[in-house]
């Protein structure tokens, strides 16, 4: 069961507390969008062994949207940062190269 | 015979004696007895079946790993099967039964499977029973229920409580050896907060039983002294009775803390199961150890080396007068010799090693024990009891070269950690070929969530089985610094014992065993698998570990392979002649030992099993003895039966009565939320169906949402109360759901746009007045203007009614006049009482959710959940008036544009008639000509809420079918369960007051 | 008007701690972003408290002003001052983005005191309760709900919503009984 730290109120919130929300940094495509677009962006999922960026809402406390970027095959934990971005900030970026040398970069 | 001395006994107090039970007889024990201990002082050898062959099972092991010593223990409401005897501690009329026979334990009816072992070999399962097909219901299985299985599971109520709680801590230490204790007093003294748990009621380990010394004091006064400290020091918890029973995700782990097992109904939770955080677990949980694999190594009176030792030390209990040790290190030494202290008769010790030169073998010389190295057992003699044991050469066959007459064998294959806490989230092991054993790979332990390890393996559990004080000092240390806490420098305290020699792996005994004795040699007590088993597992084919589990069933019993394990895998790898690390181990997995289902239920039973969703009317409904039914975690009103009414009649008479005068509704779990701010009506767009920012303040209208892929999800009347401010009703049981969904959307997507939102859903009651004398007593209540010019339909106004201050709602969902008055919660049931009371000259009566239903069915109005299943769209449903064409966008407008959505051949909404009046079945589907490749019928369409209408006393439908607008008129046919069919005429979904003119008088 | 029903009986109970059902009381919901002008100037008008910094609750007298989330707070304050307080937020706040809601029947509020109160919540809370902060309001899960608290000298205040009211009443009780201290 894991814990992450709420990045709004700063609660290190074990699951039962959190609502898990698929994938982070999915880009909408709405009307006048192509069908591949739109394919992608409603059923093409990430499923990444290793590092993964994904959407936790802190249900039972401060009820706002987080991110977390997690390693999927440790569990480790790189950090975990505000909803309102498009992509993941530098500082998780660079922490994330500080334990994965190898990993490819958030595409 | 087995026998209790009359001195020593480290554990018991002789001055309290103990009265208990075994198959109904009367039994004694002492204080401080473990159940298994108090049936060998009374000579209570046997004490169950195996599994498959019924042979005679005695006590095996003195603790968790215990196989055989299985049995039910109380009953009635405290009646618990397969309750371990080694771990139950005597309390006084304890009763217990053994388990695993029929009819009885000496005499038992399944040993006859033993004559049809030739049926029963490896994979038995997969092979016997397969033909003929019948004799498995009417042959096979009723016996094997009969005979098999373990305990019987209680019939009546748990009368224990249980309870759950959650801690935290810097440093968990599992495991109150000498080694835990000094890694727990390692981290106290640093400052750290620390939890040290031990799943028996003693602290110390064997360290105490074997005598060692601790920095010269002997390990008993040690461990005292060391228990004192800890449990002087306020940031440290000290648990005994706790069982850490599985390590999960991030320093989750759960304990089992047995409160009252030992004292039945003194009115303490029987059970705690503790749900902790650890920031590191030290896993100083010891070693376990191993039998070794001789022929009818089962026969009761043969027990590990350890355990009869610590039967001696602790309970002052032999199982024999006459033993025989049988090892293939210098640890048996100490069985030997302790018994010899104890002036008991050792036969021989039977040491399959060439050479027996240790300090400990010396010492067993001295005292005049014969030892004959480079021997094994043959086969140990005997049926309910040892009568002796055959000796061979470990190097032959198992040629006999002599007999010793015995009546107890003590076994000794070496140790194995116990490696389980590291292994439940990952962490891997590694071979160990001068110890014979898998011990925890430090370099790759289970992970946490900073990414360094979460579990660290500490003494005997690490492999360090006689430097055990001071690799936990290391490992310790090793778990401070990365916790960030600074420790003392200090020396590790000195564990003083006799130097050992190396072990010798011996998995057959003898090396070359005949098929006879390896057929007879058991490497899992309880499931009664043999080592030939395993080898004709590997002959078939088996080669991985986790395949000859299932096949052969090893280490699938209650004891999860705690002494089979590891025997089992060497044996597996001797036959497919690979190395042990190639083969590797089975996954261990939580929990070590079995956890009461009552401990994980916690306090989630009877009343509190889950949270019941009460309105503020929620006692007059109970007083009025309403049938309820859950919507969400709320409870509803299902209908009111007066007195001699079943539930239905009382339906029929809810409708009629609202159509024909007057009903009310507690509508108060329709979901409430206030949505605000400049941004409101542009975000109302995205997320409604049609235009909200449009809607004049002071009105409503009915909306729709949908997901992105265009499916309908929720539907509600939103009311815009002023410039920037509207209301959003949702269904019940929706409201968090949508509310959550308005935020996700506004905190993730659109985050620069200013828009609020609350749920207010509990802040009103909310009663619906509904039917033709709805206005007259609103009237009578008093106090604003209700009229139809002051309140036309689909409008709103505050104003106060009886002086309760309100917000009424023109609304309807049952096609009557009808009022929606909103009061706050705390009002809501003087309100209510208020409608009753000026009704009740207006023929007013309560209504429940299936009159509702029933209601707003008559007039086509669709129901989320019931028109809906998250495949359906609001053009599904002919609701396309309520989807805007206009919008650019809204969520679902992308996903409605989609060509199977937008697709004409998409089955729609029609209303069914059955011709001959009656209901047709729930979920009954519209069959079409022809098969489908499965030989099912075509269908062209479904039933989606269908119900008896009171107000046209006949069977209506809804539903959904192919071309259906189109339709109108056609007669077409249900399939029903039992193979008939039912004939409807395709309608409209309207069949009450087809041009709405009721609720907008 | 009739008077206030609170959602259920306020009966106490002979735990190792005691629990019972205190209110009504006033309470409003204020939303607005941390920095909207005359936010300050709000929450000290509507309850005499200074706006309370992330996860704490401001108490003055029978006035207290919780951080629920970073646009959110809980003003809790008598029953009878919540009009002047919505319309104190209303003038401070007046043509800034803004939503204040008299929320005080949507909640129910539970006082469980004594020496071990904390063990009763320990049993139904996943929190860390050795460390939680004097003027700490957590909002958490008590069993199966959502659930806010804070610890003063006596015991915890908790606050959960109205329609569970029973359910956490039963809770509490339950967890508290004799026997079961920790
Ligand atoms: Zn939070």
């Amino acid at each position: 069961m894991l814990l992450l730290t709420c990045p709004y109120c700063g609660v290190e919130a074990e699951e039962t507390e959190l609502a898990p929300g698929g994938e982070a940094h999915l880009k909408r495509f709405g009307p006048g969008s192509s069908d591949d677009q739109f394919e992608a962006y409603l059923f093409a999922r990430k499923n990444p062994k290793g590092v993964h960026f994904e959407r936790w809402r802190h249900a039972y406390g401060c009820g706002k949207w987080f991110l977390a970027a997690r390693c999927t095959a440790t569990l480790e934990v790189f950090g975990t940062y505000p909803a309102q971005t498009s992509g993941p900030p530098d500082d998780i970026i660079a922490r994330i190269k500080a334990r994965r040398p190898d990993w490819k970069g958030f595409a | 015979m087995s026998t209790r001395l009359t001195t020593g006994g480290r554990l018991i107090d002789r001055a309290a004696p103990i009265d208990f039970s075994f198959n109904g007889k009367r039994l004694s024990g002492f204080a401080g007895d473990t159940l298994a201990s108090a049936l060998l002082a009374n000579d209570q050898m046997l004490v169950g079946r195996s599994f498959k062959y019924h042979r005679p099972r005695g006590i095996v092991a003195s603790g968790a790993e215990e196989p055989n010593a299985l049995v039910n223990l109380g009953h009635g409401a405290r009646a618990e099967p397969n309750q371990r005897a080694t771990t139950t501690e005597l309390f006084d009329r304890l009763q217990a039964r053994s388990q695993n026979h029929w009819p009885s334990l000496e005499f038992d009816v399944g040993v006859l499977n033993k004559h049809a072992a030739r049926l029963l070999p490896g994979g038995f399962y997969y092979k016997t029973f397969i033909h003929p097909r019948a004799a498995w219901k009417h042959l096979f299985e009723p016996i094997i229920r009969q005979t098999a299985g373990l305990g019987a599971a209680p019939k009546d109520g748990d009368a224990d409580r249980y309870e759950q709680v959650y801690a935290f801590c810097d440093l968990l230490v599992v495991g109150g050896g000498v080694a835990g204790l000094h890694a727990a007093l390692v981290a106290a003294r640093a400052g750290a907060r620390v939890w040290l748990v031990e799943q028996s009621a003693q602290w110390g380990g064997r360290a105490p039983v074997d005598g060692d010394l601790i920095d010269g004091v002997p390990a008993a006064d040690w461990v005292d002294a060391a228990v004192a400290e800890l449990a002087g020091m306020a940031h440290v918890t000290l648990r005994a009775r706790t069982m850490a029973a599985g390590v999960y995700d991030h320093g989750y782990v759960l304990l089992d803390e047995r409160l009252a097992d030992h004292t039945p109904g003194d009115g303490r939770p029987r059970h705690r199961l503790w749900r902790m955080r650890a920031g590191k677990i030290i896993a100083a949980t010891g070693a376990i150890e191993r039998p070794l694999s001789f022929a009818c190594n089962d026969v009761p009176g043969v027990m590990l080396a350890s355990a009869l030792r610590d039967y001696l030390v602790n309970w002052a209990v032999v199982p024999g007068q006459r033993t025989v040790v049988v090892t293939n290190n210098d640890d048996a030494y100490r069985t030997a010799i302790a018994l010899h202290q104890a002036g008991q008769t050792i036969a021989a010790v039977i040491d399959a090693r060439d050479q027996a030169e240790g300090a400990l073998p010396a010492q067993a010389r001295a005292c005049g024990i014969r030892v004959e190295t480079g021997k094994s057992i043959a086969r140990v003699k005997g049926g309910k009891r040892v009568t002796g044991v055959e000796v061979c050469r470990q190097t032959g066959d198992g040629t006999i070269s002599n007999f010793l007459a015995c009546d107890a064998v003590a076994m000794s294959g070496g140790w194995s950690p116990v490696v389980h806490l590291y292994s439940h989230c990952g962490g891997k092991l590694i071979w160990d070929d001068a110890g014979a054993m898998f011990r925890p790979d430090a370099a790759h332990p289970p992970i946490t969530h900073d990414g360094r390890a979460m579990v660290i393996a500490a003494g005997a559990a690490n492999g360090a089985l006689r430097t055990a004080v001071a690799d936990a000092d290391a490992q310790v240390r090793i778990a401070l610094k990365e916790l960030g806490v600074k420790a003392r420098k200090a020396k590790a305290p000195r564990q003083d014992l006799p130097d050992e020699a190396a072990l010798q792996p011996v998995w057959i005994m003898p090396q070359a065993a005949t098929l006879g004795l390896r057929a007879k040699a058991w490497l899992d007590f309880q499931n009664d698998v043999k080592v030939s088993d395993v080898q004709l597992a590997a002959r078939e084919g088996y080669q991985s570990v986790e395949h000859t589990k299932r096949y052969t069933t090893l280490g699938m019993a209650t004891d999860q392979g705690k002494l089979s394990n590891i025997n089992g895998l060497a044996v597996l790898s001797e036959a497919l002649n690979e190395p042990v690390p190639q083969v590797g181990t089975t996954t261990f997995r939580p929990p070590y030992a079995p956890v009461p289902l009552g401990a994980l239920a916690g306090e989630a039973r009877g009343a509190v099993f889950q949270p019941l969703r009460k309105t503020p009317m929620d006692d007059w409904h109970a007083a009025q003895g309403a049938t309820f039914e859950p919507v969400g975690l709320w409870r509803r009103p299902y209908c009111y039966s007066h007195p001699n009414e079943t539930p239905q009649q009382a339906v029929a008479r809810e409708v009629k009565n609202t159509r024909q005068a007057l009903g009310l509704l507690d509508a108060s779990t329709l979901g409430k939320i206030i949505v605000k701010g400049p941004d409101a009506g542009r975000f109302l767009d995205m997320l409604y169906t049609n235009v909200m920012s449009s809607l004049p303040v002071g009105r409503c209208r009915y909306g729709l949402m949908c997901n992105e892929q265009g499916f309908l999800s929720d539907d509600g009347v939103v009311a815009r109360i002023d410039a920037d401010t509207w209301l959003c009703h949702t269904t019940s049981g929706g409201a968090d759901r949508i509310h959550g969904w308005m935020e996700d959307w506004l905190q993730c997507e659109w985050w620069d746009w200013q828009v609020f939102t609350a749920n207010v859903t509990e802040q009103y009651a909310q009663v619906a007045v509904v039917g033709p004398n709805a206005r007259k007593v609103l009237e009578k209540l008093g106090g604003m203007d209700v009229s139809q010019d002051a309140l036309p339909f689909m409008a709103w106004t505050d104003g106060s009614l009886a002086g309760f201050g309100c917000r009424v709602y023109r609304i309807s969902f049952s096609g009557e006049l009808s009022y929606e008055i909103a009061v706050p919660a705390d009002q809501g049931a003087a309100f209510w009482q208020a409608c009753h009371d000026a009704g009740a000259a207006l023929g007013a009566m309560p209504y429940g959710t299936e009159a509702l239903h029933i209601m707003r069915a008559e007039k086509g109005f669709i129901m989320i959940g019931d028109e809906t299943d998250g495949t359906v769209t609001p053009q599904d449903l002919g609701l396309d008036w309520a989807v805007s064409k206009k919008k650019a966008d809204f969520l679902g407008k992308r996903g409605q544009e989609r060509r199977f959505l937008a697709s004409p051949e998409r089955w729609k909404l029609v209303g069914f008639e059955t011709l001959d009046g009656s209901v047709i079945p729930d979920g009954a589907y519209v069959a079409a000509a022809g098969t489908n490749a499965n030989g099912q019928r075509h269908v062209q369409g479904r039933v989606t809420s269908t119900y008896h209408s009171p107000t046209l006393g006949r069977g209506i439908a809804m539903g959904l079918l192919l071309d259906g607008p189109d339709r109108m008129g056609e007669v077409v046919s249900f399939a029903k369960v039992d193979g008939s069919t039912v004939q409807a005429r395709v309608v409209s979904p309207v069949f009450y007051d087809k041009h709405g003119e009721k609720q907008n008088v | 008007m009739s008077d206030a029903v609170s959602p259920i009986s306020a009966a106490g109970s002979e735990g190792f701690a005691r629990v019972r059902q205190i209110g009504p009381l006033g309470m409003v919901t204020l939303r607005a972003k941390a920095g909207t002008k005359g936010l300050k100037a709000a929450v000290k008008d509507a309850t005499g408290c200074a706006l309370p910094d992330k996860r704490r609750i401001v108490t003055k007298g029978a006035f207290r002003a919780g951080w629920m989330s970073p646009d959110e707070y809980l003003l809790i304050l008598p029953r009878a001052d919540v009009a002047k307080a919505l319309a104190a937020i209303a003038k401070a706040l007046n043509g800034q983005h803004h939503l204040a809601v008299d929320v005080s029947d949507a909640r129910a509020v539970f006082r469980i005191e004594g020496a071990k109160a904390d063990q009763v919540l320990r049993k139904l809370c996943p929190v860390d309760f050795d460390r939680l902060a004097a003027g700490e309001l957590r909002r958490t899960r008590a069993a199966q709900v959502a659930a806010a608290f804070w610890r003063d000298d006596a015991g915890f205040t908790l606050v959960c919503f109205r329609s569970v009211a029973g359910y956490m009443g039963d809770l509490l009780r339950l967890c508290a009984q004799p026997g079961s201290e920790l």
